[in-house]
């Protein structure tokens, strides 16, 4: 449940690619006792109901109650993956969702067949042998996905991004020096600025001692890019002195 | 290069925001389907988004737009390109009449070969109960009345059949027990295919040996009228739906080891697949049918139940089946 996740990439008719992230072992074993937990819940409930019917004859009623069992812990997994397009209770709450191996839409036969094949990948206990293939393998598929087709993926949450906390608009003392700003521009690769980035970003995920020593190493490398008169940066940390660095990189004009 | 990336944020952000409301409504509701107007506008805006998300993979950018960007694009893809296919209704009657004989037509060789192991198996099983009598207990299953000498197991049943009812008020709860254990054992049978056919082949074999040794020692005590009697009702129903899991699991096995095929391991599962359900759907049908008669008939034995009865029952029972799979869906249209 790390953040080391396999990935998996995916291309589009129209050239995109974008990756998925394969859904772990752990993950997928907590989401499968979660939904074990609700078919015994739901099993319970519907022999509480069936109950009156044991009162007409003991027989029918261990017969419904035996058939609901089975019925739910088969079908459970198939209906809800079918109806919510790969997902179940347990696999909505953790997260994951079974998707087409191509990224499509899951067909019912995909669903079936990787439900239907359980019965191997839970042997010989606790779904040992699924397990060991879905940790073993590249795509992260137990026996059950293979023959279906299928993939299991994280969808960790996402929200759209608020870009005023990273490039607030306050005053910037680097934008009174134009010519140093675009040498600034030419001269901090893609690769540097989005780095100086992610550590703004981050910032607050730093231990202190970190955190000064990362920025201190920044601001000197893009100091030795461009070096802006003492007047534009008297006062200026090397925190603030990395912000104002992004800002106008990424930012082309006085926003 | 750098991009603006307020600028582009700003400009594209309502278009992202339009797509992740579109793609909410329409997987909370999985059956609705879009007019024109909206199907255009949701193709539209996919376009958009993934060209927003190829221009954030080329140039610098920050990582959570990207992957809000990612996840968009993943949904929306997986909506337009993943409805090719016509949904169509699921038609019971018609999935009965033709869909279930025809494909198991289509994989006969593979049912034969299934035939073939259980029968291998049941001469291994029977051979060997002939030769050494005191390995019973290893080649039988290790149910008690079949450890009874056959002669003292059916004069025990047929006394037990003129002291009333003994299997009153337990009936309906033994036929789901007989189709839930049944229905295991054949998905297990069919899912093991997966190992390249070789689970399918060994319990085929192993299940031909209890078989085999059971008959075998019927049939030498002089007790073969009681065994086909026992096993005919049900067996008739039951051990080809065991087959038919045999058979289910060697096209998977056969689909996994693709020998002779030109087609890649995922497109030669992507194209049994359907076929593997509408099998073992049968099976499910037949394990229902078959725990039926085993609950109400199979253990009644004689004087209530004579044998020929019994017996002349399994028989038209398994030729009524060899008849639906044979004949079944042909001469209509689109049959095999």
């Amino acid at each position: 449940m790390s953040d080391s996740v396999r990935r998996v990439e995916i291309r589009t008719p129209e050239g995109i690619v974008f990756p998925m992230r394969i859904a772990g072992p752990v993950r997928r074993f907590l989401a499968l006792l979660l939904d074990q937990a609700v078919v015994l819940a739901a099993s319970q409930v519907a022999s509480g109901l069936l109950r009156g019917l044991g009162l007409l004859s003991w027989d029918l009623y261990a017969a419904a109650s035996a058939l609901t069992y089975f019925v739910l812990a088969t079908g459970y997994p198939m209906a809800l993956e079918w109806k919510w397009r790969g997902q179940t209770l347990g696999k909505r709450l953790l997260r994951i969702r079974v998707i087409d191996e191509q990224g499509l839409r899951l067909r019912f036969s995909q669903v079936a067949v990787r439900n239907m094949l359980r019965f191997a990948d839970s042997l010989p206990a606790f779904y040992l042998l699924g397990g060991a293939f879905a940790f073993f393998s590249p795509r992260g598929q137990r026996l059950g996905d293979i023959a279906g087709n299928t993939l299991v993926v994280w969808h960790p949450r996402t929200r759209a991004p608020d870009l005023d906390q990273v490039l607030p608009g306050t005053f910037n003392s680097f934008r009174e020096y134009p010519h140093l700003v675009a040498r600034l521009r030419d001269g901090v690769s893609p690769a540097e600025a989005g780095l100086a980035l992610e550590a703004i970003l981050r910032r607050d995920r730093l231990s202190p001692d970190a955190r000064v020593d990362l920025f201190r190493e920044l601001a000197d490398h893009f100091r030795g890019i461009a070096t802006f008169p003492a007047e534009g940066t008297d006062g200026l940390s090397d925190e603030r002195y990395v912000r104002n660095v992004v800002d106008v990189v990424f930012r082309e004009t006085p926003g | 290069m750098i991009i603006d990336m307020r600028r582009f944020v700003e400009a594209e952000r309502p278009f992202w925001t339009e797509l992740e409301q579109m793609l909410d409504v329409i997987e909370k509701d999985p059956a609705a389907t879009l007019n024109v107007e909206r199907a255009r506008r949701l193709h539209y805006l996919y376009q958009r988004v993934s060209a927003d998300l190829a221009r954030t993979a080329t140039f610098s950018f920050e990582r959570e737009i990207r992957a809000y960007l990612e996840a968009l694009v993943s949904r929306a893809y997986g909506e337009i390109h993943g409805t090719r296919e016509r949904p169509h209704r699921f038609e019971p009657l018609g999935w009965l009449r033709q869909t279930f004989p025809r494909t198991f037509r289509r994989h006969i060789r593979a049912f034969a070969l299934s035939c073939a192991l259980l029968a291998g198996g049941g001469v291994l099983g029977g051979g060997l109960l002939a030769l050494r009598p005191e390995a019973k207990a290893q080649l039988m299953p290790p149910f008690p009345h079949l450890m009874l000498d056959p002669a003292e197991r059916v004069s025990r049943e047929e006394e037990a059949a003129t002291s009333g009812d003994r299997l009153a008020g337990q009936k309906a709860h033994g036929a789901v027990a007989y189709f839930t254990h049944n229905t295991r054992v054949s998905l297990l049978v069919f899912a093991s295919g997966v190992a390249w056919g070789m689970g399918t082949i060994l319990l085929l074999f192993y299940n031909g040996v209890l078989l085999g040794a059971v008959a075998a020692d019927y049939t030498l005590a002089g007790q073969s009228t009681f065994l086909w009697a026992w096993l005919l009702p049900h067996g008739s129903v039951e051990i080809p739906a065991i087959l038919i899991a045999g058979q289910a699991g060697l096209v998977l096995g056969g689909a996994v080891l693709g020998w002779g095929r030109r087609l890649g391991l995922r497109a030669r599962l992507r194209r049994v697949v359907p076929d593997l359900v509408t099998l073992v759907g049968g099976i499910a049908l037949l394990l229902a049918w078959a725990g039926f008669i085993e609950a109400f008939l199979s253990q009644y034995h004689a004087p209530v139940l004579p044998y020929g009865l019994k017996i002349g029952l399994g028989a038209v029972q398994l030729l009524m089946l060899s008849l639906y799979l044979w004949r079944g869906g042909r001469g209509e249209v689109g049959s095999r």
